[in-house]
């Protein structure tokens, strides 16, 4: 791995990283292997952060040098916007698109707007991480509880929903304002998150209680709400994607695996209707399924190796969320007006930072 | 024996006509089996998928609400968990209001209007899902609220993928079922038909084998089809049998027959050529008596070959004898024979009527006659008569006939002692046996006050007499 990230940073060039608010795009980046003069682009829009994406990626171009990559990081509910404008001809569609807002994903496969591929490597995969041959779940990422270990003791840390609801009753005036999850707006991650917590089991409304007894904050982005438990901004966040508590610094973090359940999420891998690079982008997914993209994957922390000992006792807890037409529920407008609705009288207006 | 096998390897057997038959028909039963199998698949799969398509469509009706008075959808994750059942399907839901306006769920066009039917039972239709054919169903739910009044519609569709997966796989179950059914039949069939074969194929095999020389019958077992035929070979053989053995007996009586009097002629002739003159004439005239007894000789052969030719081939007719007997009489051979004897006919006005060869019989009687005029005793009489169910030809003369011991030997095939003496009286007689075994008579040869008679006797034919 450290070779390989050593070859990857002499080999690649970084053209740039800017931000583009006009395009709603968080990010850009673009990948060439090391002394190559690729004749294809393959246009990647992602929600993964290009940090933990980025060995998978150079990995791909250093094996196919005449493929250059161009990545652009996206927020999921406006690369859900983007890739319906491009379905319905109004955006210019990527080779690639890849999204932690399965559902959106789902929604969009439902309006015919990818295109179908088939190889041995999509075969292999359980029939809750493909739908039609046109969507495939690439990685396996918890949606887990951190907390910091300076400000909440071990005993204290809650292992299930329902000591983060005792806590919260109990204590309610040590967690005030101190309690973060993803704001189900802002973040269709979020959202799923949610809504699946809704679905699961009848805790959702007791947390909801919970958070907004101690004013939880609803707010964006997995890096941000770490770096707020980090910092002691935060005690405990709730719902963060388990893959990106790794890649940041964190000195104090405890990550809790739910007891009673732990969601896994399965990013969603399209190819766009338009894609004009298809077969390339085949032969990308084709890579992120075989067992070097799989074993690069996971030393990214986005495929999480459910052997390992945080784990190891609570396998009969793992809830996947099964990338399928069921999901196209969460997309609908009523569902989805009265679920947020109901949410916004848990946080109150003024929690969504 | 191996252009026989090379012609019979030409033509297609029996076995392979019939099961080509069967396979033919089993081939189109199974198309025919394989066209019903896919519409009743259609059918079922088209059946199961609509029942899925309208649960989810009354789950998602189930779940509207009057809220502040508009119809709100509560879309229960169950409706998809139905339609989900259809893995591989995409999936159109839409619910919409009084006058068509989207309220939840997609907005594309739906191509059906709303009839009035509708309101009160669901309604099936076939459209597209972009670009992709698909069914619908459309779902009405009336509402009645103080502040909510008019009926809300759901439509649901889904693709056809799992349906037309689901129509294949019955019809391929169908089909497989088929198959080995046919198989079954096939294989059935062909141990049947070859077990029904197996007598014609023995017949095949024995023939084929048979030594082309072999005349023997052969056995005539298995099925009466199979029966028949053989039988018939099995006569035709024989007949071919005995011809076969009239040639080798002919032949060798030729051969028997006529190496002496030949010898002899050749004797006399040589004689004739050395002796001094003056016994010249009488050693001609003894080669000219040796001469017409083997002339005699000749005739009685070709005659008697002749009869037995025709008594294997020329199939019986009704015969008079009378005819038969004022035939020999009025030929007049004994003028020839016998010049100085004097021959009468005995014929009554009766006419007797036998199943026979009318050629065989005026041979038999002519050698008949032709004995009493060569050893018998003038006066000679040729007469016929009829006696209970029985006709007779018979000749008869004044002498005592044979000795008792030449009676009992006369008329073998041959006999070496006459031969060998110039005359043929057991060749003669061996003629009208020959035509008496020929047509189920009998000879009789007996004496009585008037002299010797000597009379074939045949069953006479009463049908013919009666008319």
């Amino acid at each position: 791995m450290r070779s390989l990230l050593r070859l990857w940073r002499m080999s690649l060039m970084v053209l740039c990283l800017i931000a583009n608010p006009a395009m709603s795009q968080e990010a850009s980046q673009r990948f060439i292997a090391k002394d190559a003069t690729p004749s294809t682009v393959l246009l990647v829009r992602s929600t993964t952060d290009i940090s933990i994406f980025a060995p998978a990626l150079a990995a791909f171009v250093a094996a196919n040098p005449s493929v250059e990559i161009a990545y652009e990081q996206w927020g999921s509910n406006a690369l859900y916007a983007n890739s319906l404008g491009a379905c319905e001809g109004t955006a210019t569609p990527a080779d690639v698109v890849i999204s932690s807002g399965v559902h959106q994903m789902v929604d969009l496969v439902n309006r015919a707007c990818a295109s179908a591929y088939q190889s041995e490597f999509t075969a292999q995969l359980p029939a809750a991480r493909r739908w039609r041959d046109e969507l495939w779940g690439i990685t396996r990422e918890a949606a887990v509880i951190i907390y910091n270990t300076d400000l909440v003791s071990a005993e204290d840390a809650p292992r299930t929903r329902f000591a983060l609801l005792d806590l919260m009753r109990r204590s309610s005036a040590d967690f005030m304002g101190k309690i973060a999850t993803y704001d189900v707006e802002a973040s269709g991650l979020g959202f799923l998150f949610a809504f699946m917590d809704s679905q699961e089991a009848t805790t959702f409304g007791g947390l909801l209680e919970g958070f907004a007894r101690v004013d939880a904050v609803a707010t964006c982005c997995s890096a941000e709400i770490i770096e707020g438990v980090d910092s002691g901004r935060y005690k405990i966040a709730y719902n963060v994607l388990g893959s990106y508590v790794d890649t940041v610094p964190h000195a104090n973090l405890g990550v809790i695996y739910p007891e009673d359940y732990t969601l896994f999420l399965s990013r969603a891998f399209m190819i766009p209707k338009g894609a004009h690079q298809g077969a390339t982008a085949g032969g990308f997914l084709d890579f992120l399924l075989s067992p070097r993209g799989r074993a690069l994957l996971s030393q990214s922390t986005l495929i999480h190796d459910s052997n390992s000992d945080e784990t190891a006792a609570n396998e009969s807890a793992t809830r996947y969320i099964p990338i399928g037409p069921t999901l196209l529920v969460a997309m609908d407008r009523h569902r989805r007006a009265r679920f947020i609705e109901k949410w916004r009288d848990s946080f109150g207006v003024d929690a969504v930072k | 024996m191996n252009s026989h096998m090379v012609a019979l390897n030409g033509q297609r057997t029996l076995l392979s006509r019939v099961m080509g038959g069967v396979l033919s028909l089993l081939a189109v039963g199974g198309i025919l089996v394989t066209i019903a199998a896919f519409a009743y698949g259609k059918n079922a799969a088209r059946q199961s998928f609509d029942r899925i398509l309208l649960g989810a469509a009354n789950d998602i009706a189930e779940s509207i609400d009057i809220v502040n008075g508009a119809p709100i959808a509560d879309i229960p994750v169950s409706a998809f968990g139905l339609l989900s059942l259809a893995a591989d399907d995409r999936i159109f839901y839409s619910v919409r209001g009084p006058q068509g306006e989207v309220l939840t769920g997609y907005a594309g066009a739906v191509a059906r209007d709303f009839t009035h039917d509708t309101l009160t039972t669901p309604a099936f239709f076939d459209s597209t899902l972009q670009g992709e054919r698909a069914r619908f169903v459309t779902v009405a739910r009336r509402f009645s609220e103080r502040d909510f009044s008019g009926a809300v519609f759901v439509f649901v569709g889904q693709t056809l993928r799992a349906r037309n997966a689901m129509a294949l796989d019955l019809t391929k179950g169908a089909v497989l079922v088929t198959g080995i059914g046919g198989i079954a039949l096939l294989l059935g069939a062909f141990l049947v038909i070859r077990s029904a074969m197996r007598p014609l194929e023995h017949l095949t095999r024995d023939l084929s084998h048979r030594d082309p020389y072999d005349l023997t019958p052969m056995a005539a077992d298995g099925p009466a089809e199979v029966a028949v035929m053989v039988h018939a070979m099995n006569r035709f053989m024989q007949r071919l049998d005995r011809q076969v053995g009239a040639m080798k007996h002919l032949i060798s009586d030729t051969a028997h027959q006529l190496r002496t009097p030949v010898a002899a002629i050749r004797a006399q002739a040589e004689l004739a050529i050395e002796d001094d003159p003056a016994h010249r004439a009488h050693r001609l005239e003894r080669l000219v008596r040796r001469t017409r007894s083997l002339g005699t000789l000749l005739d009685q052969m070709l005659s008697r070959a002749m009869v037995i030719h025709r008594t294997d081939n020329a199939p019986p007719s009704a015969v008079d004898l009378r005819d038969v007997a004022l035939k020999v009489f009025e030929d007049r051979d004994h003028e020839v024979l016998a010049p100085e004897a004097e021959v009468r006919l005995e014929i009554g006005d009766v006419a007797v009527i036998v199943m026979a060869d009318e050629i065989s019989l005026s041979e038999a009687a002519k050698n008949m006659l032709a004995n009493a005029l060569r050893h018998g005793t003038s006066p000679i009489t040729i007469g016929v008569c009829a006696d209970r169910g029985i006709g007779e030809i018979w000749v008869q003369d004044a002498g005592p006939g044979p000795a008792n011991d030449v009676i009992d030997t006369i008329g073998q095939r041959f006999e070496r002692s006459a031969a060998s003496k110039g005359n043929s009286a057991g060749l003669g007689l061996s003629i009208v046996r020959a035509v008496a075994e020929a047509f189920q008579g009998k000879v009789h040869m007996a004496r009585n006050d008037q002299g010797f008679r000597v009379s074939l006797a045949l069953p006479a034919d009463h049908s013919v007499e009666e008319v």
